[in-house]
């Protein structure tokens, strides 16, 4: 069987919805922030996927998913310092106990 | 532009061609002093007064030059465009020299030094001393600016100046609440008659097309004028009334003449140099610097004399009743500047007698009122008190202003040969002649009146027994140093010899008049009636009797009447707060309180309670975020598609 276009967009939307899922319903820190990135790879894979499809023979949709693979990095270097941090004086990571940004 | 004006080419005398500097030095004198020298007291003293010795002696030099040359038009001295406001009508600010001007400058300039010196004694040890000579530097700056003016806008910039400066000396003892309430009251009264002078300006520049005093009184821009109405009511005539409003501000004439009696609240050098000798005289300075519009106008010249003469004897009325000394002076003031009203006003530009003579009035006052002021200044500075009930006797303790302030008295009294019997003979003839018989009657009633008021202070505050309840003001009254004293010396010689200025011949409006000496028709009449006067008032005050009470008692109400000033006060009071205040300020205020501040208040009020509701939604929770956006987006998502299927289908 031929993978298509379709093939690989199904794979990514799949990714994405199992990052919303997790965003959404799990209580650990860490795991929101793994989530996310699997939203991020969904979005990387998208690019790249489409960029074959709308410019072939270019690299313009492979150099944005370099990006936000960089990016990716830096922010999860960032967000798992922040929890580091949050567990030291709260001894929890739990995204619902974690309230005090609020009016 | 420039017909009627001579230019410099002419070889002019050097006081003639520098007269400029007669306004700018008291303006430096100002700006030094109010900017630099307000923690040195004697320098800011000194150079007040240094300042204005040398203008007084360049005005001086001026007044010479300028009489000895008998010039047919007007000098400028210096002139510049000041303000241009379309391609033809443009406002200058200048120096001119004419007749009236000289004369007036002359006047201010020499008064002012004499008081200046007279303020180093008088202020001496106040706190105020360096802001007050800065302000009294800037009034006479400002005064000559109106003086020297060429054009109606320049008149109108230093005319509110003068009232600035006005303000700020009658509220120099801004920590007294009367002194607050006195220089407001001024500066609004004023501001209020303003009005009428700002719209005749308008008026007058709007339709002939110029501000300069000789083409605004062309005979072309009075025939435009003339040639115009409102209301029925021609230009000519509502002009001329509407500048004479901002003249009866200035010059307190009846019924604006509420301000200046509370303006004794200032110092009293003050009052003699700002509510006595000059700046209350801007109206009657202004009247006749417009006199050829004023005469244009018939009506308008009939307003002047009628309210000139009201005043006169309305103020002399209620000088009879008043009891502080220089509230007598102040009501004196108002009476004299009626006559000088009346004076212009029953003149015509064929018969200008009545011109000359309230001008040369004008000279002489300044001259015995300022001197009467000074007096009265010395000595409330020994007694500390301004009720001549409180004084009494104090001629021997102070010889010299006592003898001062007798020379005034018999001066305004108009006792012959002092300088006040001359001009007001001038006045009454002129009424005379000009065939207004009524207004020649009060006019004599009045000089009667006047010598009888002016000798009753005289005799109360300097005659008579010490005041007993509190010996030791008298005890402790002491003439007052020489610095205040040689002012008043020399005031009075001026008091004695003003009378015999050729006037005549120097200031005129038209032709000069021929030299006619004394009216002895009029003069001697006149005399009497100010000897009866002075009479009069030696039977009733100069010993403390009972007489002169008993008199009042029987008076009843028309005593009270005249007692409370005919409750002219309280008619304003009347009509600002129960009128003005309940039927147009509450309105507005409630307006202004509900509508305007209520429309704002409710739209806060709307913030604050949705903010408060929607302050529930931010728990602080991420997931709860998350939730909403990603809801959000699907919703939007799906109205997105639902609008493409609606629009596509």
């Amino acid at each position: 069987m031929m993978l298509t276009i379709h093939h690989y967009l199904i794979v990514s939307a799949a990714l994405f919805s199992l990052g919303i899922f997790g965003l959404l319903s799990r209580r650990n820190a860490v795991v929101v922030l793994m989530s996310v990135e699997l939203i991020l790879n969904a979005a990387s894979m998208n690019f790249i996927v489409l960029g074959q499809l709308v410019t072939p023979g270019l690299v313009t949709g492979k150099v944005f998913a370099i990006f936000v693979i960089t990016v990716a990095a830096a922010e999860a270097a960032v967000a798992m310092a922040i929890i580091v941090g949050i567990f030291k004086y709260r001894q929890t990571v739990d995204v619902e106990k974690i309230t005090d940004l609020k009016w | 532009m420039d017909a009627g004006i001579q230019t410099t080419s002419v070889q002019l005398g050097w006081f003639l061609q520098n007269a400029w500097l007669i306004p700018l030095l008291p303006f430096l004198a100002f700006l030094v002093n109010g900017i630099f020298l307000q923690k040195y007291h004697k320098v800011a003293a000194a150079v007040s007064v240094g300042a204005m010795g040398l203008a007084a002696t360049v005005a001086l030099g001026m007044c010479l030059q300028f009489f000895a040359g008998d010039f047919a038009q007007p000098i400028m001295s210096i002139r510049w465009e000041f303000l241009r406001f379309s391609a033809g009508l443009y406002a200058e600010m200048g120096v001119m020299l004419d007749r009236i001007s000289v004369m007036l400058a002359t006047v201010v300039a020499v008064v002012s030094f004499l008081i200046h010196v007279y303020s180093i004694g008088y202020m001496h040890g106040d706190t105020g001393f360096a802001r007050f000579f800065a302000c009294m530097s800037l009034f006479t700056f400002s005064m000559l600016g109106l003086v020297f003016a060429n054009n109606i806008f320049q008149i109108y910039v230093f005319w509110e100046l003068v009232g600035v400066s006005s303000f700020l000396l009658i509220g120099f003892y801004y920590y007294k609440p009367s002194a607050v309430a006195a220089s407001k009251k001024a500066f609004i009264v004023t501001r209020f008659a303003d009005l009428g002078f700002l719209l005749g300006v308008l008026i007058v520049s709007y339709y002939t097309g110029t501000f300069d005093f000789a083409q605004l009184q062309s005979e072309a821009a009075l025939s435009v004028l003339a040639g115009k109405s409102f209301m029925g009511i021609s230009l000519l005539s509502l002009a001329a009334v509407l500048i004479y409003c901002g003249a009866a501000g200035k010059s307190a004439m009846f019924p604006l003449h509420i301000w200046l009696p509370d303006a004794m609240e200032g110092p009293t050098p003050v009052s003699a140099l700002i509510h006595a000798a000059t700046m209350v005289v801007a109206g009657v300075y202004l009247v006749a610097r417009l006199f050829g519009l004023f005469a244009a106008s018939g009506a308008g010249l009939e307003v002047v004399m009628y309210v000139g003469t009201l005043t006169c004897l309305f103020a002399a009325l209620i000088a009879f009743t008043q009891h502080d000394i220089k509230r007598v002076l102040a009501f004196s003031t108002l009476s004299q500047l009626g006559y000088m009203m009346l004076a212009l006003g029953v003149s015509t530009s064929e018969n200008a007698m009545g011109f000359t003579a309230s001008m040369f009035h004008m000279t002489t006052h300044a001259f015995f009122k300022s001197l009467l002021f000074l007096a009265a200044g010395s000595v409330i500075h020994a007694v500390h008190t301004n009720d001549i009930w409180e004084m009494g006797g104090l001629r021997k303790k102070m010889p010299l202003t006592h003898l001062t302030f007798l020379v005034a008295t018999l001066a305004i009294a108009g006792v012959p040969p002092l300088a006040g019997f001359f001009s007001k003979d001038e006045i009454l003839v002129a009424a005379l002649e000009n065939g207004h018989p009524f207004v020649f009657g009060v006019a004599m009633l009045v000089a009667g009146m006047t010598a009888f008021y002016m000798f009753r202070i005289y005799f109360v505050t300097f005659w008579g027994k010490p005041y007993e309840k509190d010996i030791k003001r008298y005890e402790h009254a002491h003439e007052s140093p020489l610095v205040m004293t040689v002012p008043l010396l020399i005031l009075a010689t001026l008091s004695v010899v003003a009378g015999f200025l050729p006037f005549g011949h120097n200031v005129y409006y038209g032709v000069p008049l021929e030299h006619h000496g004394v009216n002895f028709g009029v003069a001697i009449p006149a005399t009497v009636v100010a000897l009866i006067g002075i009479a009069a008032a030696f039977a009733l005050y100069s010993k403390r009797g009972t007489m002169a009470a008993r008199i009042a008692n029987s008076m009843g109400q028309a005593y009270r009447l005249v007692l409370h000033k005919f409750y002219i006060d309280e008619i304003y009071l009347f009509v600002t707060k129960k009128i003005i205040f309940r039927f147009v300020s509450e309105p507005l205020h409630w307006f202004d309180r509900h509508i305007v501040d209520g429309t704002m208040d409710r739209i806060g009020e709307i913030t604050i309670g949705t903010g408060r509701i929607l302050r529930k939604t931010v728990s602080g929770k991420v997931q709860t975020y998350a939730i909403t956006v990603t809801g959000g987006f699907l919703v939007l998502l799906f109205a997105l598609w639902h609008y493409s299927k609606v629009v596509g289908g």
